[in-house]
């Protein structure tokens, strides 16, 4: 179930790393860099967390990631094609291949819990039998199949997140960027959801989870990307694979 | 078209209830502008039919002029006529067909030839490039003593001036109210991409092209400015029936052609849903050059 992607983004030499950052930095306003210099690559396949203290700037490295900003110096390829250079057209087709879990969830209001876990689906002009047949499907696994036509405001945190999650998935990303996907749901829960973005990148999916559950970090071993002080550091897991991040 | 789901909250914002009422006014107005100018066109064909071909100028003669004076202010009237663009012909009738045209109402032919009548120019005129009666007329009084057109012709000519460009202001309202109408939805969805800014943002970030945001606006502003089209037009029909009929209750007065057949309101009837058109299409354009300024 996978949308339609131009093979145009899929030919570059660089394809095995999804995300590449060349001295990137990032201010808001006239204000001081929230991000300063940051060079990274994730390789494709790769599971990382992306660690930090509260305002070193985790949300702002993944709004670069998933394009809702550009930097203000540096250069960042995703997939290949630098996207500090690429055009207004071109955004939707690279955004496809991003999946991304918010923190605040940023679901439609009016939307039933289908309809808004379809929405990928829906903008990338997947037939409705097909939405028919998956979306409720992966909802079940999330534990929502009770609450497809229900609306998200009568939902609690944890059953928005899992939407959210949803969402973010239902299309087999290239790319996943979660931003405490586990912060509102229990650990039984958490440790489900954690296991969905495991088989994801079994698949090949890429995946950077931005948290502060120190436990599940240790429980699962992946390498981080910590940011600290608007630079950026990189800690081994422990666990061989998937591959680390390159600096 | 009208599918009710849309990714966007369109439900709760004023657009809802600004955009129908905008274009019904604006239905409204652009319906009676256009029936103006069906009516002064109808009226307008008619005039045109009336004064095509022929012509009557008449040169009096004074009772101090010598017969040879009065033919050469007839040889003189004829010389101008002739030079006038869009005039054919010029004759004048003998006293023999002058006589013959008065002798059914005044009856010996020598009481007649007593008589001092005016002498009569038959003008033949182009129907496709008709002379300009009023300047001719003008000139006529200015250059020949006694010398004049026809007077009906002459009204009729200045009516059918002033008629011409109360169609051209009529078919200017038209496209005022048409231009305003697409400025009001302009601004309308321009807030209204402002209100759902955030879902917006989501539909992006899930990779919705700007098309696809263009074409939910589209499908908003078609539904409401149908029903807003649907309402003016409604408003619109009685007022214009009202006004034919108290124009067929002059019985044969210049406004008895105000009545509208079948053809004129199938033409009425395009009002709406052009304007119908024109709000989706003035959305979709908007929404189209707003978004490409986001990220």
């Amino acid at each position: 179930m996978r949308p339609d992607r131009s093979p145009s983004l899929r030919t570059t030499a660089s394809e095995a790393e999804i995300v590449r950052f060349e001295g990137v930095g990032l201010r808001y306003g006239q204000g001081t860099e929230v991000l300063q210099d940051i060079s990274l690559s994730l390789a494709k396949g790769s599971f990382h967390f992306l660690t930090g203290d509260s305002g070193a700037g985790k949300s702002s490295l993944l709004s670069l990631m998933y394009l809702a900003r550009r930097p203000t110096r540096g250069r960042i390829e995703m997939f290949g094609i630098d996207t500090t250079r690429m055009s207004h057209a071109m955004l939707p087709r690279v955004r496809r291949r991003i999946g991304v879990v918010f923190q605040d969830f940023r679901l439609l209001d009016h939307l039933s819990t289908l309809d808004n876990v379809a929405l990928p689906l829906r903008v990338a002009g997947v037939r409705e039998s097909e939405i028919a047949r998956h979306v409720p499907e992966l909802l079940n696994w999330v534990g929502l199949g009770a609450a497809l036509k229900t609306k998200p405001p009568l939902l609690s945190g944890g059953e928005k997140q899992r939407i959210a999650i949803a969402r973010a998935v239902i299309n087999r990303p290239d790319l996943l960027l979660a931003d405490e996907p586990t912060g509102n749901v229990d650990d039984r829960i958490a440790d489900r959801l954690m296991h969905l973005f495991i088989e994801l990148n079994r698949l090949g999916t890429t995946v950077v989870i931005a948290t502060h559950n120190e436990p599940l970090i240790k429980r699962f071993g992946f390498p981080r990307i910590h940011l600290d002080a608007g630079g950026v550091a990189v800690l081994p897991g422990s666990r061989t694979k998937p591959p680390e991040a390159e600096f | 078209m009208f599918r009710r789901r849309a990714d966007l909250p369109f439900d709760h914002d004023a657009t809802a209830a600004f955009l129908p009422a905008m274009i019904a006014m604006m239905v409204f107005l652009a319906t009676l502008a256009l029936s103006g100018a069906l009516v002064l066109d109808n009226l307008l064909e008619r005039w045109n039919r009336d004064i095509k071909g022929t012509l009557t100028v008449q040169v009096v003669p004074d009772a101090n002029n010598s017969t040879k004076d009065v033919e050469a202010r007839i040889d003189k009237t004829i010389r101008i006529l002739e030079e006038t663009p869009g005039v054919i012909r010029a004759r004048a009738l003998s006293d023999a067909e002058l006589s013959a045209l008065i002798e059914p109402w005044l009856g010996s032919t020598d009481l007649i030839a007593d008589l001092p009548l005016p002498h009569l120019i038959d003008v033949t005129i182009s129907d496709t490039d008709p002379p300009d009666l009023v300047a001719l007329s003008d000139r006529l009084k200015a250059e020949v003593k006694g010398a004049s057109v026809d007077d009906h012709r002459i009204w009729l000519s200045r009516v059918i001036r002033l008629a011409d460009g109360l169609e051209l202001l009529a078919r200017a309202i038209m496209a005022l109210v048409g231009l305003a109408a697409a400025v009001a939805v302009v601004y309308a969805t321009r807030a209204g991409l402002a209100i759902h800014r955030q879902s917006i943002e989501i539909l992006h970030l899930v990779g919705a092209r700007d098309s696809y945001i263009a074409r939910q606006y589209a499908k908003r502003a078609l539904w409401l400015g149908t029903q807003g089209a649907v309402i003016g037009f409604a408003l619109a029909s009685p007022v214009l029936i009202g006004l034919g009929a108290m124009a067929k209750s002059l019985q044969g007065g210049l406004l008895a052609e105000v009545s509208f057949g079948p053809a004129h309101w199938v033409v009425l009837g395009a009002v709406p849903v052009v304007a119908a058109l024109l709000a989706m299409v003035a959305a979709f354009l908007t929404v189209l050059r707003t978004l490409s300024r986001m990220l």
